[in-house]
């Protein structure tokens, strides 16, 4: 944040520091560009007031892993205010899209990370590498009402900095950590009660695991004739239980002051709008356009949205081939699938990149085409994708190499009907005893003889011809 | 040869070395044995690593040979407070805290010495963290005032101001956060100028208050304080409070810029508690500029005279609080052997390490920061300094520069005032608005008392006018000999 | 810390992470309140309106570009290090 040393995850310990990271005497801070564009552009995101002015501001502590013992922030004059994440709450069914809120935030502001303690027996240890790098801190209003919204609060919230190239979110990797203050009321009140702050919620589902628990906690206290100590607790997500923190004893008297090796920093109508040009548009705004524009149903929204990658590829395929939902139905399922298959082919976890697909938005469009104008089939049409995917080669190049054009041939396909009828006479006089599903015993013999290439329409009228 | 070095203007040995008349090992040697004939009673060193500089004066004498010499500077050497960093030698800031630290990196004005090709040559004594007016506060005991051991050398760059005074080196950097370079400069008879905030950076100076402090130079002359401060000036992106604006040939303006100036005297500079020698001697300095032709006026700054110490005083040690936590025993520096657990560590480790007059200000600065407090202190400091900044400048439009003394009083006995730290803060009174504005200030020797002691008259410019100011100061010292009278050591 | 009930000596010195000795107590609060005492004159300027100076020239939106510059090898890093561990440094355990 204040200093050029490169920062990085699981290098060796101390070895990404320098005199401003380590706050060694006379080492000075030096502001980072880059931290201030990204977290304005995070603040245009969600919608934020965006401060003319900030100032940054020294936070006073001592703790072994802060190198100053003061923390550079911003206090009374934030980069960014107001503004708010949209969540969806769980529908009554996967395929029901549930209720949406508005979560409001109260303020973003940037500030310096501190360096990582990793206690042992009998003493602790410090490396600084963490030291320095920019954190941006997003406070909501205390407006979430449970588990399952803070849940809800940050996977958008994560697929927000993921999509505007924020951050990659990792929690492993410490790149977005949670606290959270909760507090319970008797229903019908308005004030709330002592709030208690939970820490090392190390995951998403550790965090509504947390909660949950931590609501279970206060409600038993309270009801049980207790009351609520203000503290800090930390949660262990392993075992599912909680203990307060003794460290927090401390006094909190953070004498914050105008930090004097900083200069202000004004942000200007230019600089805005250059940001906001890179700004994506938001996940659920995107949602309720695909519903609506492309008439996509709400089960294929929920697929594409959260990958913007998907989306850009998908709103090509739509445009090449103006099929808006049998090009979604082949990106969200078909390609979806081999993506995962081949990552787990080739041991990656998260799969094979969706930019290191050979399939691109053209061979979609090439191949929703082929099944629209009755070149093939939609069975052969699955067969085609699988070597597409494999090969690269578009469709119409893999249904020539390999013959799956639709036979329309009267004569071939009379010739295919006659040795179905013969080789199922018992099919054939349970439909001429009017069992219509019979004759799919005789079409499906048809479709076998042929690999799939008989015009399942004509098939159907011959047969019915034939067993007239 | 080697006594016809001692006490040369900077500016005369780098003529020297030029014509090849002397060379820079020959100096440095010739310095070496001035500080060991002198030091043991001056006491302005820390510690010098006199390998390390004859190994700089080598190479200097080699570059020279090849006619590759890299300026005026090349070959001079050149003391630093023991606040700068210089890598690979201690910085210990005269403090228990710091005595076995040893900076892994360069000050910027360190590697702009040693870009010019001089050499930095020993740590030099000070008020442990520069807080103090007198260069007692120092864990390693005091440096003595060349013109009277009896005496303080001023502070807190009391140790850069004796080396040169006491003819151990032609050139010294030292800090200025209230006064800490133009005070002692005042009582030991030499120059010393603070630049304007922001014309020389601070990365590599250990912060005292990071608002105030300014690293300048110390010399025999105006215009070796004009060729060090060249070198050392200019703006630096690893310090945002750095000025970005173009170095001026400051040498060179000191023939360029003649006066007749318009100069300003506070009336309040010369009030109460000013020594009636100073205040003599002062006078005449004035006198002299009017017979120069120069339009005297009186002007007052009643705000800068009756509140700048208090509110200095709020600022510095608000800061200071704050630049000193870093000082906790963990990372480096005093980590106290009674240390149990973490908290033991802070409060143990800082209680060893720091000196009675630093733990005093960081307490003061610690409650004028805490909750309740802020508005009341801080915050009100704040905007008495807005106000001491603009009655400055209401005053310089129409004067080119304003005269004053340096410090109220001569130098003053060992221990005189030690005991009372208020009386101590108070000898700071003409030179802490300065650094409160933020502008350039320049003492320079205007006479001696009766009692054979330097006294200071100090010049205040407009924001970055240090080449005014130091042609301003160069028309005096032109006239007057003070500058050519030593100590006998 | 009967000259100054302003000033509470223990509590700004735990938050100081200073111990101070009961003579260094004693010198200290009589100190001290002479000078908050001088201090208080402040109170006699008029401030009504004044914007406080954070910077003696102040200037906006100094800053670097990100471009990563080398730092210090982990030896440098760690050279003053009081006590260390495979490159780790080590403090007395911290209770959270
Ligand atoms: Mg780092
Ligand atoms: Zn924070």
């Amino acid at each position: 944040m204040f200093t050029r040393v490169a920062a990085g995850y699981g290098e060796p310990e101390n070895t990404l520091t320098d005199p401003v990271v380590l706050a060694l005497p006379g080492a000075l801070p030096v502001l980072n560009k880059e931290a201030l564009d990204k977290v304005i552009k995070a603040g245009l995101i969600l919608g934020c007031a965006i401060a003319p002015v900030c100032t940054w501001d020294r936070k006073n502590y001592f703790y072994p892993d802060s190198p100053k013992n003061y923390q550079i922030s911003q206090y009374d004059q934030p980069i960014c205010t107001g503004g708010a994440v949209e969540i969806e709450l769980p529908g009554p069914a996967r395929n029901v899209m549930g209720a949406h809120r508005r979560i409001p935030l109260t303020r973003i502001h940037l500030e310096e990370d501190v360096g990582k303690l990793t206690h042992g027996a009998t003493d602790s240890l410090v490396d600084c590498n963490r030291a320095g790098t920019p954190l941006m801190e997003i406070v909501t209003e205390p407006a979430l009402h449970g588990a399952d919204e803070a849940f809800a609060f940050l996977t958008a919230l994560r697929t927000a900095m993921v999509q505007g190239g924020i951050s990659d979110c990792d929690m492993e990797k410490g790149q977005l950590r949670c606290d959270a203050n909760i507090s319970i009321r008797p229903a019908g009140e308005t004030k709330l009660g002592t709030k208690v702050e939970l820490k090392n919620l190390n995951s998403i589902s550790f965090v509504r695991d947390g909660i949950a628990h931590e609501i279970r906690r206060q409600t038993a206290v309270v009801t049980g004739g207790g009351s609520i100590a203000q503290e800090t607790r930390q949660y262990d997500g392993e075992a599912g239980t909680s203990a307060a923190m003794r460290s927090k004893e401390m006094a909190h008297d953070y004498r914050y002051f105008p930090d004097p090796d900083l200069m202000p920093v004004r942000v200007d109508e230019a600089w805005l709008a250059a940001i906001r040009a890179t700004v994506p548009e938001r996940m659920f705004d995107r949602q309720r356009r695909y519903l609506e524009q492309y008439r996509l149903p709400y089960t294929l929204t929920s697929v594409l949205v959260p990958q913007l990658a998907l989306c850009a590829f998908f709103e090509e395929a739509a445009a090449l081939s103006g099929k808006p939902q049998a090009v979604a139905n082949w990106i969200a399922n078909d390609l979806q699938r081999e993506l995962a298959a081949a990552g787990a082919r080739a041991q990656a976890a998260a799969g094979v990149d969706l930019a290191a697909s050979k399939v691109r938005p053209a061979h979609i469009a090439g191949l929703v085409g082929l099944v629209e104008s009755g070149v093939i089939s939609s069975s052969i049409a699955k067969e085609v994708f699988v070597e597409m995917f494999a090969t690269g080669d578009q469709a119409d190049a893999i249904v020539e190499r390999k013959g799956l054009r639709q036979s329309t041939d009267a004569g071939e396909l009379e010739r295919w009907v006659a040795e179905a009828i013969a080789a199922n006479p018992k099919a054939a006089a349970e439909f001429r005893s009017g069992n219509e599903k019979a004759l799919n015993a005789i079409k499906g013999a048809v479709m076998k003889a042929s690999q799939g290439r008989a015009n399942p329409q004509q098939v159907d009228a011959i047969a019915r011809k034939l067993m007239g | 040869m080697a006594d016809d070095l001692i006490f040369q203007p900077a500016a005369r040995l780098a003529a020297q070395l030029a014509a090849g008349k002397i060379s820079a090992v020959e100096l440095l040697q010739a310095c070496l044995a001035r500080t060991r004939a002198v030091d043991g009673r001056v006491k302005a060193f820390n510690s010098f690593d006199e390998a390390g500089a004859l190994a700089l004066a080598r190479q200097s004498d080699e570059r020279r040979a090849a006619g590759q010499a890299r300026g005026p500077l090349d070959g001079l050497p050149v003391g630093l407070k023991d606040v700068i960093a210089v890598e690979g030698q201690p910085l210990t800031c005269s403090s228990k805290m710091l005595a076995n630290f040893v900076s892994p990196y360069d000050a910027t004005v360190t590697a702009k010495l040693k870009a010019a090709g001089a050499i930095p040559f020993g740590r030099l004594n000070m008020d442990e963290f520069a807080m103090g007016s007198s260069t007692e506060n120092s864990a390693f005991g005091p440096t003595a005032n060349p013109w009277d051991l009896t005496r303080v050398p001023g502070g807190s760059s009391g140790g850069s101001a004796a080396a040169v005074a006491a003819g151990e080196l032609p050139l010294t950097l030292g800090s200025d956060t209230g006064g800490s370079i133009r005070q002692p400069a005042a009582l030991c008879g030499i120059v010393g100028l603070k630049p304007t905030y922001g014309l020389v950076s601070r990365y590599g100076l250990a912060a005292f208050a990071s608002s105030l402090d300014q690293i300048g130079p110390l010399a025999h002359t105006v215009e070796d304080a004009a060729l060090l401060l060249g070198a050392i000036a200019g703006h630096d992106p690893r310090d945002s409070t750095s000025f970005k604006a173009g170095v001026p040939d400051y040498r060179a303006a000191l023939a360029a810029r003649k006066g007749p100036w318009r100069l300003g005297v506070p009336r309040e500079f010369f009030g109460a508690g000013l020594d009636l020698e100073v205040g003599a001697a002062v006078r005449q300095a004035v006198e002299f500029y009017r017979q120069q032709g120069c339009e005297i006026r009186e002007v007052s700054l009643p705000l800068a005279a009756e509140y700048a110490v208090a509110a200095y005083y709020l600022i510095a040690t608000a800061e200071a609080s704050s630049n000193l936590a870093r000082y906790d025993g963990i990372r480096y520096g005093h980590r106290s052997a009674a240390a149990k657990d973490a908290i033991d560590i802070y409060t143990k480790s800082r209680a060893e390490g720091f000196g009675p007059e630093v733990k005093r200000r960081i307490i003061l600065g610690t409650h004028v920061l805490s909750s309740g407090y802020y508005d009341a202190y801080y915050l009100r400091a704040q905007k008495v300094r807005t106000l001491i900044r603009n009655e400055f400048a209401a005053v310089l439009r129409d004067c080119d520069a304003l005269l004053s003394p340096t410090s109220p009083v001569p130098a003053f006995r060992l221990g005189e005032k030690s005991a009372d730290p208020l009386a101590m803060y108070l000898t700071d009174i003409y030179t802490i608005s300065v650094n409160l504005a933020g502008l350039p200030g320049i003492s320079i020797p205007c006479g001696f008392t009766g009692a054979g002691l330097p006294v200071g008259l100090q010049l205040i410019g407009r924001p970055f006018d240090e080449a005014g100011l130091l042609a301003l100061a160069r028309a005096y010292e032109s006239a007057h000999d003070w500058h050519t009278k030593h100590p006998i050591l | 810390m009967s000259n100054n009930p302003d000033l509470d000596l223990d509590y700004v010195a735990n938050l100081a992470r200073l111990a101070l000795s009961d003579t260094e107590k004693t010198g200290f609060s009589g100190q001290l309140a002479d000078i908050l005492r001088y201090m208080d004159k402040l109170r006699q300027v008029d401030v009504t309106g004044i914007e406080p100076m954070a910077h003696a020239s102040p200037v906006f939106n100094v800053w670097e570009a990100d471009v990563a510059r080398p730092g210090l090898p982990v030896e440098a890093a760690l050279r003053n290090a009081p006590a260390q561990r495979q490159n780790l440094i080590v403090v007395p355990k911290v209770v959270e």
